[in-house]
């Protein structure tokens, strides 16, 4: 049944699909390690397709369009650092009205930008290793955000898991008594990582914008944030478990396209519900043989922290 | 140096006053918005936060659409309050508001056109048992396999979302509406209908099912055991867990309530204000609600100032938007300063601000 | 007591503003968006028609909107205060707007609606609507005259009439210059969502289409189409002119102006009343954006004359022999199909393959 469907270019398409979903979730993933639940994620990405379309249009450089992403969204998330760890605010609360207020401020900034396209982001030039089957489309064949997203994705392995500033980040988020106590300086990190995460955000919402749809549209995102989120708890907050459940989730909306184009008579509706279905399954799955290691949240994920001395 | 103090009890006096100084607050900021788009930003302010109230042209509809309007938020948010004091983190109630609403407006539509008056209460309780059923999705996933509730519940939003267009589009849809989408016009058919119940009041019976959850939520926590569990649980769990207080009860029953009520209000809503099943049935209120909550402190009296006010901001916003062309974005940007000063300036209830360094013990 | 004097000269103060506005009486025009102005597609080309209506009349309208309204009861809210802010004349333009619409036009017997797209009417309620098929019929055969593989990718939204209709009209146009003409239908289940028109878009070019139809609004669709190279795309709801000479080579275009104008006219001269109609490319509601050089000569020059035959009403887009999809006769040599049926169209016709979600 899956005749017609190249997996070449299916995997090729996917890995396009998840990138702005891995990015978002990436960020998150070093935020919610640091012990603080930041549901803003739509907010700052929308508000980083916006100021990435900005400022690549006004400059006419791609790269420059995202490292302004990458900047709104830090900026944005800012809000809610300063807010969550000052003024001690709940972050449920405060991530919500982060959306809220990102999706309504990334209208107002976008209004000059409607209907205009975007310098364009080519694909990476690897001479003739593009030429190669299968791996020269699927491996060789992206433009630069991709591998930076996977780049990404190993750097932050290593970061959390090899670098000391990784070691006070999981000690931050695992207790902030204790890091307290032992003399990290809890606040700064997890501002610092409130920033890291809006950027990455930022960065996948950029990539909508400027890459893969490319155009500024009013709510574009259109909840992409939002699997982002359920990603990370997906990957039970191991970076390898959100490249993993971003690229499943891509793949599927992908696939589920690709099936119906293929004309494959299986029901559209149940064929549009699958990713969200099968993200669910596999997770039950995986959380059915789960031992402890399966239930990575940190300790203090949510909870506020006060330094009484 | 500026820093905080943590009060030895919460300040009674801040406690009524914060969200005095958030509204002033966002009037000033807000104001900076509208003057920067280049609107009155007096004028802005009154129509969004005077004129609904007492606008001599508009209070008179506009007060009773407060209560249209903040019901389902109110409604909803109670149920998840109860689960957020238990550390259930119910993030599906968008989802189960809508299987509330097809599967209580499924059940009034199979028995068309029959005239009783048993059909609308027959279909509040399907819609409860809809919305019911949904979060038992998570709840069971949750105790049985130990699955994340956010992830399934927030996902099962969208499989909702497909669910509720294949439904207005296929099952659900109107015989009698040239092949259009949407269901019958359920709030003109009287035995299934939701009126104003007395006119130029807004209520209906889902304002009457919010007040009576919040009344219900508060006996619940203040003098139930039940209540004391889940309090315990949220503040506590390995206390809770000494206590033989069961984690898998509690998730049950706070996911299931939370998904009854959200049910609840997906059903009044179809039968009453919205009237059909249409593609676009569900609006956000699930989604809103869980700021609705978080304002109202997850105490069910806070609940019900915050979803007013939260309807204040929506149905004043749009008075501005189209009396002064304030774009619909500028409206949602106010909104979330709104929300982002009265979370700031809660914590001058639980703390105080000192300045200078450290005093000397 | 200070309180009371302060809201008696609120109140004043509004009396005061409403009697100056009586003073000019310019008639007051709402509309009402289900989307926001910036979405640069369906309720874009609705405020560009609002705007084509203050530039017809200047100071003899006024004319306000409010974007992003829910269909429901929110809707119904708006449409109220705007009837209770002195609205003369308020367009819905969503067809989920149509019990609201009959609702608050029942309340407010002086104000006159006009909602797009749906069936009812009353004495102060109109419906209008375009006949997009015609514009499909245009896109059938110019898609049907250049695609190569003979496979044409149609993006459609939701299983609903007027998307099935469009279905129809453009592979009917399609396959009659092209008998081998093959249609792929993906359903997005959505109006708007620009990242799944994109994969949409791709996955359809990967299946061998090379020509992309679309019934969603935005433009990832023509990205995806350039960035593979030799596809074509067509603009929808607006002429999405950037994307020409390819891989957009033409488009219909939602042209609500002239109707707009047309019908605050009437209510300045005071000859409103309730109509229900129909429009197509000969009333102008239906625009098709230039045909690019992209397309061959001959072909620009018949799909031109296509445009005009349906404009003119010498030809329209359903006529018969047609079969429906299983087979049975629907139209008989030479007839024509009637608005009803049309309306409520639910069927494929025969020679596309696959169903109709449900």
């Amino acid at each position: 049944m899956f005749g017609t469907i190249s997996p070449t270019l299916l995997v090729a398409a996917l890995m396009v699909a998840a990138t702005p979903i891995l990015l978002a979730a990436l960020g998150e993933l070093v935020v919610e390690k640091a012990g603080v639940l930041n549901l803003g994620v739509e907010g700052m990405m929308i508000i980083g397709a916006i100021c990435g379309f900005a400022v690549a249009v006004e400059t006419g450089s791609p790269v420059a369009g995202f490292a302004g992403g990458a900047l709104g969204g830090a900026a944005l998330s800012l809000v809610f650092g300063v807010l969550t760890q000052f003024l001690l605010s709940n972050q449920v609360a405060t991530g919500l009205a982060l959306t809220l207020f990102g999706l309504g401020l990334s209208s107002l900034l976008g209004q000059g930008y409607v209907g205009i396209k975007p310098p364009a982001t080519g694909r990476l030039d690897f001479g003739p290793l593009s030429d190669l089957p299968f791996a020269g489309r699927v491996v060789f064949g992206h433009d630069w955000v991709v591998y930076l997203s996977l780049a990404l994705t190993v750097g932050i392995w290593w970061f959390l898991r090899r670098s000391r500033a990784g070691l006070t980040l999981r000690a931050v988020g695992e207790s902030h008594d204790a890091a307290h106590a032992l003399g990290l300086r809890v606040r700064a990190t997890r501002l610092a990582a409130i920033a890291f995460g809006g950027a990455c955000a930022g960065l996948g919402g950029a990539y909508l914008s400027l890459v893969r749809v490319p155009q500024w549209t009013e709510g574009m995102t259109s909840g992409v944030g939002w699997i982002a989120l359920a990603i990370v708890v997906f990957a039970s907050w191991r970076p390898g478990g959100v490249l993993l459940g971003a690229y499943l989730f891509g793949g599927v909306t992908v696939l589920q396209l690709n099936l119906q184009a293929a004309g494959v008579a299986i029901p559209v509706e149940y064929l549009s519900m699958s990713p969200y279905l099968i993200t669910i399954a596999v997770l039950v799955v995986i959380s059915a043989r789960g031992t402890r290691r399966s239930l990575g949240a940190p300790a203090d994920l949510g909870k506020q922290f006060h330094a009484t001395r | 140096m500026i820093r905080l103090e943590k009060r030895k009890e919460p300040s009674t006096l801040w406690s009524y006053a914060t969200p005095f100084l958030a509204v002033a607050l966002t009037v000033l900021a807000g104001g900076l918005m509208f003057a920067a788009l280049g609107t009155d930003p007096v004028a802005a302010i009154r129509t969004i936060f005077y004129d609904p109230l007492f606008d001599p042209q508009y209070a008179a509809y506009s007060r009773p659409q407060l209560l249209v309007k903040a019901a389902p938020l109110i409604l909803i948010a109670t149920g998840l309050a109860l689960g957020f004091r238990a550390g259930v983190w119910n993030i599906g109630a968008e989802g189960q508001y809508i299987i509330g609403a097809l599967t209580g407006a499924g059940v009034g539509l199979a028995l068309y056109p029959a005239e009783t008056r048993l059909i609308f209460p027959l279909m509040v309780v399907a819609g409860a048992l809809g919305g019911w059923a949904w979060a038992m999705i998570p709840a069971i996933l949750k105790t049985r396999f130990n699955t994340n509730e956010i992830l399934v519940s927030l996902l099962l939003v969208y499989v909702a979302e497909n669910l509720l267009a294949s439904m207005a589009v296929g099952r659900l849809r109107n015989p009698e509406g040239g092949g259009f989408p949407g269901s019958r016009n359920l709030s003109q058919w009287d035995a299934a209908a939701n009126p104003e119940l007395v006119a130029g009041t807004g209520l209906h019976w889902g304002v009457i099912a919010a007040i009576a959850a919040v009344i219900y939520a508060y006996i619940l926590l203040n003098r139930h055991l039940m209540g004391f569990n889940i309090r315990l649980t949220g503040q506590a769990p390995r206390a809770a867990r000494f206590a033989g207080v069961s984690p898998n009860r509690i998730v049950v029953f706070c996911l299931g309530l939370s998904g009854a009520l959200a049910g609840l209000a997906g059903l009044f809503e179809v039968t009453g204000p919205a009237g059909q099943i249409s593609i676009d049935f569900n609006v956000g209120y699930g989604f809103t609600a869980i700021i609705v909550a978080f304002l109202g402190r997850l105490h069910p009296l806070g609940i019900v100032l915050a979803g007013l006010l939260m309807a204040l901001t929506y149905i004043g916003g749009e008075l501005a938007s189209f009396m002064l062309n304030i774009p619909a974005a500028a409206i949602q940007a106010f909104q979330g300063m709104l929300l982002f000063f009265l979370l700031a300036v809660d914590m001058l209830t639980n703390f105080r601000i000192r300045l200078g360094r450290e005093a000397p013990a | 007591m200070q309180r009371r004097t302060f809201m008696g000269a609120v109140a004043t103060a509004a009396i005061l503003a409403t009697g100056a506005i009586a003073q000019d009486d310019p008639v007051k025009v709402g509309f009402v968006y289900v989307g926001p102005v910036g979405d640069g597609g369906w309720t874009y080309e609705h405020d560009q028609a609002r705007q084509a209506v203050e530039a017809e009349y200047g100071d003899r309208v006024e004319t306000v909107f409010q974007e992003s309204v829910p269909e429901g009861a929110d809707a119904e809210r708006v449409m109220t205060q705007m009837a209770l802010s002195g609205a003369d004349l308020i367009f819905t333009t969503s067809f989920g707007y149509m019990d609201p619409t009959m609702n608050v036009a029942q309340k407010f017997p002086d104000v006159k609606f006009e909602h797009a797209t749906g069936y009812k009417t009353a004495e102060n309620v109109s419906n209008y609507s375009a006949r997009f098929y015609e514009g499909r019929a245009v896109q059938g055969f110019i898609a049907g005259s250049m695609t190569e593989t003979d496979k044409i990718g149609y993006i459609a939204s939701f299983p609903i009439p007027e998307v099935i209709r469009g279905i129809n009209a453009a592979y009917l146009a399609a396959s009659k210059v092209n008998p081998d003409v093959e249609f792929n239908v993906v359903w997005a289940y959505t109006w708007f969502d620009p990242a799944k028109e994109a994969d949409a878009a791709q996955a359809l070019i990967e299946q061998g289409a090379d020509v992309i139809l679309q019934h969603t609004d935005s433009t990832a669709p023509q990205a995806a189409a350039e960035a593979a190279g030799d596809v074509i795309t067509f603009g929808q709801a607006s002429d999405m002119a950037e994307y020409a000479p390819m891989p957009r080579v033409s488009s219909i275009i939602d042209n609500w102006a002239p109707y707009y104008i047309d019908r605050v006219g009437a209510v300045i001269d005071g000859t409103w009343e309730s109509q229900s109609v129909w429009q197509g490319i000969g009333e102008g509601m239906v625009g098709i954006g230039e045909i690019t050089d992209a397309v061959p000569e001959d072909i620009r020059e018949e799909a031109t004359r296509i445009k005009e035959a349906i404009g003119s009403g010498e030809m329209h887009p359903f006529t018969g022999p047609i079969n429906r999809q299983d087979g049975s006769v629907w139209l008989e040599e030479g007839e024509t199909a009637d608005d009803e049926t049309l309306l409520g169209m639910d069927f494929y016709v025969e020679g596309l393959s696959g169903e109709i979600p449900n």
